[in-house]
């Protein structure tokens, strides 16, 4: 009998600790293969954030390091600059690397750092209990912003991808989102690419994945997917926002 | 006797790390070390090494960090306010037992404070300055040269202890210049297998991490750490004695005002004053021992520092207040001269010893 179907080599077999119906249990899978895919296993260094993924350690086969909150950037490029040889990517939450990590992800790109970033954006502080993140949209409902998100007083949502679309260094920058099969193949298709650009030595790739909390939105797992359609892809259209070396091939 | 060469401190420094196998150095401009940056961009590029000027301090720490997870030597330098935003950083490494170098060349506080010398920040290094229950290796100089050969030492001693090594100067000692040999002998190399160099698919990942969810894991894990810490202080104490055989008065000074506590006992030495100093090399480990073997022997201590009286808390503690502790200092950026330390050697020689 043949098998068509296997956990990724690259994925341990600990039991995730995220809550049903979260969505990083898709994008945990889709690195993994495409880690698998590309043979990395071995040579990878991933780095976790302070947030909901914080234990990604303990999910992924490859060496791991932890690091303090928006700091993943920096210690990727440390471990980067240590040994160029190796794969480094790290995983970080939208409260991480939009918020107190906004210096890090800007400079590092702007660097064109040669590391891969997974930026998963779900809106919302979902470790601590679901307070508003510097992605929560206007007038939604978190804990600290209890009567919606009022743009007066607190400001609007930081656009990532369009941010690091002006920023010289930054390689291949694209949003995705796993809400759907149709979506799911495309964001496993950015990964491989974010992944391929460092093998390569094509610089700062980021990817950001558009994503759920359907514990601290409030919702069922399949309403919130519903709700990734209605509100967070109008908000934060999907698509390619930088890509240097098509611009380059397109010229 | 090797060749000796004229340097700054600042450049001293730089060039010991790099003697020293450091082949990573991430910094952030800060007055009085920005030389040991500049030294780093000139001399790291042509050694096939890593300089990078980061763009916070915060972040070069956590540069820092992902080099010393991989297993190699690694340094950061900074005066008094960038190292209070390494401090998150600091406190990471020794949550997750990494050796590292980091450099304060001491300025003037709190706040932005000043530019000129100070020794301010001798509680924020040797009592923490991040949050957790931790140590740092801290080592004072006193010389370029020490600057030079005590670089080496934290190197090697982070490396032994998995920890961070501290070399706490000053302004002073930054910029000044004196003759220095950088001949510093072999370098002892340390077995890292948890260091993260990718598994090639023939180990177990190797995790480095803080993060203990469950706090009798936590609880274990700080056991461990005081345990090392123990250890330390049983073995790595230095200090300098300085005409101590017959001293009736003890002045204890580190780094710069070592240097200047020294012009002055000697005039009080050459006026009959029974007077010596002990110097702290390692702030810590602090030398309790020699200062409690001296507490039986002298009527009085004298603790010259440039902040408002910091380590005299742990001369104090480390004689279990037998004998009165004096404090002789400057603040600001200011520098005691020899003539205040030896009114001060002179007015406790005649009254001191009671209390």
């Amino acid at each position: 009998m043949s098998v068509v179907f296997e956990k990724p080599k690259s994925l341990t077999d600990a039991v995730l600790h995220y809550c049903p119906g979260c969505t990083h249990g898709i994008i945990h899978r889709l690195v993994a293969e495409v880690i698998d895919e590309l043979g990395i296993e071995g040579d990878t260094i991933g780095v976790a954030p302070v947030g909901c993924a914080v234990m990604a350690y303990n999910y992924f086969t490859c060496d791991f390091v932890q690091a303090a909150h928006g700091r993943a950037p920096a210690v990727a490029t440390g471990v980067k600059r240590s040994d160029p040889s190796k794969i480094v990517f790290t995983y970080q939450g939208d409260g991480d690397l939009a918020a107190i990590g906004t210096a890090e992800t800007v400079h590092s790109a702007a660097r064109r750092e040669n590391i891969t970033v997974i930026f998963v954006n779900n809106a919302i502080y979902g470790m601590t209990g679901g307070q508003m993140a510097p992605t929560t949209l206007p007038g939604q409902v978190t804990q600290t912003s209890p009567y919606g998100r009022d743009v007066n007083t607190v400001g609007y949502p930081v656009k990532v991808c369009e941010l690091l679309s002006n920023v010289d260094g930054a390689a291949y920058i694209e949003r995705v989102a796993v809400n759907n099969v149709k979506n799911i193949k495309n964001a496993k298709k950015a990964i491989k690419k974010a992944f391929q650009n460092q093998m390569e030595g094509k610089g700062f790739s980021l990817i950001e994945v558009v994503s759920t909390c359907p514990t601290n939105w409030g919702m069922t797992p399949e309403k919130a997917l519903e709700w990734v359609d209605e509100k967070m892809i109008p908000y934060y259209p999907l698509g390619v926002y930088k890509d240097i070396y098509a611009e380059e091939e397109a010229k | 006797m090797s060749e000796k060469v004229l340097m700054k401190g600042n450049e001293a420094i730089a060039e010991a790390a790099i003697q020293a196998g450091c082949h990573h150095y991430f910094g952030y401009p800060i007055t009085p070390q920005t030389e040991v940056a500049a030294y780093m961009a000139k001399r790291m590029p042509k050694i096939g090494g890593t300089f990078l000027q980061a763009e916070s301090e915060v972040s070069a720490i956590n540069m820092v960090i992902g080099v010393a997870s991989t297993g190699k030597r690694v340094m950061t330098s900074s005066s008094s306010p960038g190292v209070s935003l390494k401090a998150e950083g600091i406190s990471y490494l020794a949550g997750c037992d990494l050796p590292a170098v980091v450099v304060n060349v001491q300025r003037g506080g709190p706040g932005l404070g000043g530019i000129q010398p100070s020794q301010s920040d001798y509680f924020q290094s040797t009592k923490g300055g991040g949050h957790g229950d931790y140590r740092n290796i801290v080592l004072a100089p006193a010389s370029v040269q020490e600057m030079a050969s005590l670089t080496v030492k934290a190197f090697d001693l982070a490396d032994k202890y998995s920890m961070v090594s501290m070399i706490l100067a000053d302004g002073t000692m930054g910029q000044m210049m004196e003759p220095v040999s950088l001949d510093i002998g072999e370098v002892k190399t340390y077995d890292k297998p948890w260091a993260l160099t990718g598994t090639k698919c023939e180990r177990e990942h190797n995790i480095v991490n803080s993060l203990y969810l469950k706090p009798e894991e936590l609880e274990v894990k700080n056991f461990e750490r005081y345990e090392k810490y123990k250890a330390i202080e049983e073995n790595e104490v230095m200090y300098e004695e300085y005409l101590m055989d017959d001293a009736e008065v003890c002045v204890v000074a580190f780094g710069i005002t070592s240097r200047v506590a020294k012009n002055a006992i000697n005039e009080a030495r050459a006026n009959g004053v029974k007077v010596g100093m002990i110097r702290p090399i390692t702030l810590w480990p602090f030398p309790k021992k020699v200062l409690a073997d001296a507490a039986d022997k002298c009527k009085a201590f004298i603790c010259v520092e440039m902040n408002m009286g910091q380590m005299i808390e742990d001369v104090e503690l480390a004689i279990r207040c037998k004998k009165p502790v004096y404090l002789c200092n400057r603040v600001g950026g200011m520098i005691p001269s020899p003539e205040e330390v030896l009114a001060k050697i002179n007015e406790v020689n005649e009254n001191g010893g009671a209390f």
